[in-house]
């Protein structure tokens, strides 16, 4: 038994509704008791769907178990099929019909569907969301693809590659899709069949025929491309495109297999970039060395955590990820940047390490926004699992040359300016311009009358004592440091088992914790 | 598979429905139920599911570690439930340990747990054993989707507090249901000023349990507790069978029913009410225009449907196409069936897609459903009122009256509003 506050992924029959609702005339019925539909309104409001996911759930209730399930399950495939008509049927369970052991797989194969039936087996006991959503796409690849359809010889065509991995409920996915597809164009490589996103079964059937595969989504997408990979021997760029660095490896990694040169396509796509430019610029010379932890899925952990140190100027004090499945990937990168990797999937663990290392930004999940707005500390999202801010109106992808813009912008906004910060030291003893004052414009605006209480976690047992005079010293520290400054000044004492800050404590501490 | 009956002693046709329920299970109740039990916590005996399904249905997360979990099921607590009577023990223990100032501590049993036949009951007997002298209290109750439609989670949870309750003395009156704190103050205000103050079930602190017995007198507050009601009734309790408290006119009779019951004098009932009950008329005055005439098709969720139809019908002027409820409860529910006009359609239980079958044909001016189908539904040219808001916001009593009205004439508006995004489509009002 694991004791779950806040989970990073849904169970894997979730991870198999992302891909059969990212797919079009494919319909997934599971056997899943009442409730379970719940996981309609992820699909509806969270990523806007204007169409339900095309599942059936059988809901059985406690007055069904003593009757035949199984023959409610038999029911539930027979009108899907006669209501949806899909291209294909998907078939699988939930956590409690799992323990039924109905079969659902064997039971839709009986009817004598007139489409292909794909069974679904999801361990929901020992498996989560990104494991379902790979087995999913694996299983639809492997019913669904024609193996007689191979790439014809090149004579002058075009050369084609399909993208696989995204799905719905993905971070950025369709724009992400959007702007490889731009990268792609300028290589003159044409794609041949997005999946699971948007295809259909024809389409799936069709993958064999192009020269390469692109896994833009390894947590989604791996299982599918080494089952391609032995199948059609079709070659598997895996390179992510997130970063500035990122997106030039991964045209010369695309172009490299088809034998094309990348490089007029390189200056032309760069052109829009403007990372290097933005982060070059020396009103960004403030970013340096800032301290950042990054937490998510793998594949985004570690491509973000290279784009902190290698594109902004970061220091990467802590790296992790939720998703077991690829920890080696994520070990591999800590050991690249010297630090320890939390691989965990209890959020308290997450919380507990950020709170330790007590960076100066957090990259993370929705749920470390969570954590870094209780500890004060600025944070931008950078991975799934998904909340409706990750499904912006405008155009936003976080991989290729635009994607590397977008990721300027969203890590560097949370951030106090460089000049600000500046100006902020300059003026922190004008009268007018301490936080106690309140805004100079608002003349009836209220001033804050003490400092917000500090988080629970990060209490210590005896705190030492400020003397009055450390106490006013303190707070000639601008607000938005004030904070940081207080923590560092009394872990410091309380190492020295000092019991009281004086002024020299305070700066004692400053000394000690200046890089 | 669909079939007209006549059912229980109001003889009116009900559509009974078997089929696919779009609906959440009664854990979901844990949502409100959390931030009304103060110094509670709710741990769900379940799988990744269930953790999956609480997080989904908060919504926003919360800024905190908050008080509710998840024991989540692994392969080897299906192994041998001796085992897993064990890993619970553990899990209790880490969880009272890291919170302290937990009072109460619910074992909620889930789909699985039920499938397994992992006995909560006796765990929690066990538990309370253990940690009651520590002053910690250990009770369990099912919300399982198996067992329990989204609100019954709440009857359950209520029903496992009423033997916990201590016994009254004389008589007294009972407000059942989890209410928003400033509705509860207002209706104990104005009960008081009746005459008769009463107890709440739930209290805020769970040290606060109201007394029952014999005198106790119970009205419902929520039309989803018929568990609750028949605990509180094994223990003498009788409850009071009037028309749930929304509106001006549900108000009035609901307050009505109770001040019948302690002989509180009529004329001083009609001069305690007039002023609220005039004030939610003219709260509501000020939307009837926008709601009078308008079609509204209620899609099964909470088992409020009736009564806020009767609402919408008698005080709004709307006309109700379709009323599906998950269960209907005649004796509780009969009181705000027999106002609703002979045209409804009442349905109880689901099977979705023949039920949004029927929302095609009858295209109503507003569809009252579930999160899962309101997006869908408004891309296609309905529009929808998210139920789930109806549980969650402030609705009950007079002074809600014309924030409840709003609610449905919100939708409405909006779409007038955004008219000329959806060419092509007929504006809902004019």
């Amino acid at each position: 038994m694991q004791l779950t506050a806040w989970t990073y992924e849904g169970p894997p029959h979730v991870g198999a509704m992302r891909v059969a609702t990212a797919m079009a005339g494919v319909h997934l019925v599971l056997h899943a008791p009442q409730g379970d539909t719940y996981a309609d309104l992820l699909f509806t409001m969270i990523e806007r769907r204007d169409h339900r996911p095309p599942v059936t759930f059988t809901t059985f209730q406690a007055r069904d178990l003593g009757a035949d399930t199984a023959e409610l399950f038999r029911g539930a495939v027979r009108e899907a099929a006669a209501r949806f008509r899909p291209e294909a049927l998907l078939v699988g369970a939930s956590c409690t019909a799992e323990l039924l052991q109905d079969d659902p797989g064997g039971l839709a194969s009986t009817l004598g569907l007139s489409m292909p039936v794909v069974p679904l087996e999801l361990p929901s006991y020992s498996r989560k969301e990104n494991w379902g959503a790979a087995e999913t796409f694996y299983q639809v690849v492997r019913h669904l693809v024609d193996r007689s359809r191979r790439a014809p010889p090149r004579d002058g065509r075009r050369p084609r590659a399909n993208l696989l991995g995204p799905a719905a409920l993905g971070f950025r996915h369709r724009d992400d899709v959007a702007e490889v597809r731009g990268l792609l164009d300028e290589l003159g490589v044409e794609v041949h069949v997005v999946a699971p996103l948007g295809a259909r079964a024809a389409d799936i059937a069709r993958l064999g025929e192009a020269d390469l595969n692109i896994l833009l989504y390894p947590e989604i997408g791996d299982a599918a491309a080494r089952f391609l990979e032995r199948t059609f021997r079709q070659p598997t760029v895996r390179t992510v495109p997130i970063g500035h660095g990122a997106t030039i490896a991964f045209m010369r990694e695309v172009a490299g297999h088809l034998g094309l040169d990348p490089e007029p396509a390189l200056e032309r796509a760069a052109r829009r970039a403007r990372l290097p430019w933005w982060s070059r610029s020396v009103d960004s010379t403030y970013l340096t060395g800032k301290r950042v932890f990054v937490f998510g899925d793998a594949t985004h952990a570690v491509a973000i955590a290279r784009v902190a140190r290698d594109e902004i100027g970061f220091e990467v004090v802590g790296l992790g990820c939720y998703n077991r499945e690829f920890a080696r990937e994520v070990r591999a990168a800590a050991a690249e940047f010297g630090i320890e990797p939390t691989i965990t999937d209890d959020w308290l663990e997450v919380e507990a390490r950020i709170a330790e290392l007590q960076p100066e930004l957090v990259l993370g999940t929705q749920m470390e926004r969570m954590i870094a707005k209780r500890l004060r500390i600025p944070c931008t999202v950078i991975s799934a699992p998904v909340h409706v801010q990750d499904f912006p109106a405008r155009y936003s992808p976080v991989m290729g040359f635009e994607g590397a813009n977008v990721l300027f912008d969203t890590i560097v906004h949370p951030l106090v300016m460089g000049l600000e910060e500046h100006l902020l030291m300059m003026f922190r003893e004008d009268f007018e311009f301490r936080d106690e004052a309140g805004p100079s414009h608002l003349a009836t605006a209220v001033a804050p009358s003490s400092e917000p209480s500090r988080p629970a976690v990060v209490a210590a047992a005896r705190a030492p004592v400020w003397t009055a005079e450390a106490e006013a010293e303190l707070k000639k520290i601008p607000f938005f440091v004030r904070g940081k400054a207080r923590r560092n000044t009394e872990a410091f004492a309380t190492e020295r088992g000092l019991d009281c800050i004086t002024v020299e404590t305070l700066y004692d501490a400053k000394s000690h914790f200046a890089r | 598979m669909g079939m007209l009956a006549a059912s229980g002693p109001c003889t009116r046709p009900v559509l009974k429905e078997r089929g696919q329920r779009e609906v959440f299970c009664g854990l979901t109740g844990i949502v409100w139920l959390h931030r009304k039990l103060q110094d509670a916590f709710f741990l769900v005996v379940g799988s990744r599911t269930c953790a999956h399904l609480l997080q989904s249905a908060a919504g926003v997360m919360i800024f905190a570690e908050p008080r509710f979990a998840t024991a989540v099921l692994e392969e080897k607590d299906l192994a041998g439930l001796a085992d897993a009577h064990d890993e619970l023990d553990g899990v209790v223990a880490r969880l009272i340990e890291r919170r302290p100032d937990v009072r109460l501590l619910f074992l909620v049993g889930s789909c699985p747990s039920e499938v397994i036949k992992l006995d909560l009951d006796k765990a929690a007997k066990r538990l309370d054993a253990r940690w009651a002298p520590r002053g910690t209290r250990v009770l369990s109750w099912s919300g399982s989707g198996i067992e329990t439609t989204f609100t019954q989670g709440e009857d359950n949870c209520l029903a496992s507090l009423v033997p916990e309750c201590p016994a009254a003395q004389g008589p007294g009156l009972l407000v059942a249901g989890a209410l928003p704190d400033v509705v509860e103050d207002r209706l104990r205000d104005l009960l008081a000023r009746l005459g008769i103050p009463p107890a709440f079930l739930p209290p805020r602190r769970s040290g606060d349990l109201p007394p029952i017995g014999p005198g106790t007198r119970v009205l419902l507050a929520q039309p989803f507790l018929s568990e609750t009601a028949a605990a509180l009734e094994r223990r003498g309790a009788r409850v009071l069978e009037a028309p749930f408290p929304f509106g001006a006119e549900g108000t009035t009779a609901w307050l009505h029913a109770a001040a019948r019951a302690f002989g509180v004098e009529e004329m001083h009932f009609r001069a305690v009410v007039a002023p609220g009950r005039e004030r939610a008329k003219r709260a509501i005055a000020r939307h009837r225009p926008l709601l009078e005439g308008r079609r509204v098709f209620f899609l099964p969720d909470s088992q409020l449907e009736i009564p806020l139809a009767r609402f919408l019908w008698e005080e709004c002027g709307m006309v109700p196409v379709e009323v599906g409820t998950p269960w209907l409860h005649q004796r509780f529910h009969g009181p705000d069936l027999e106002r609703l006009p002979p045209s409804a359609r009442i349905a109880e239980g689901q099977d979705v897609d023949r039920q949004l079958d029927r929302l095609r044909a009858d295209r109503p001016d507003l569809t009252v459903c579930g999160l899962g189908l309101a997006n869908p539904l408004e891309a296609q040219g309905f529009t929808t009122k998210w139920s789930i808001e109806l549980v969650f916001s402030p609705i009950h009593g007079f002074d809600q009256a014309g924030d409840l009205a709003e609610l449905f004439a919100r939708p409405l508006r909006r779409r007038a509003l955004l008219a000329s995004l959806a060419p092509g489509e007929p504006a809902a009002c004019s």
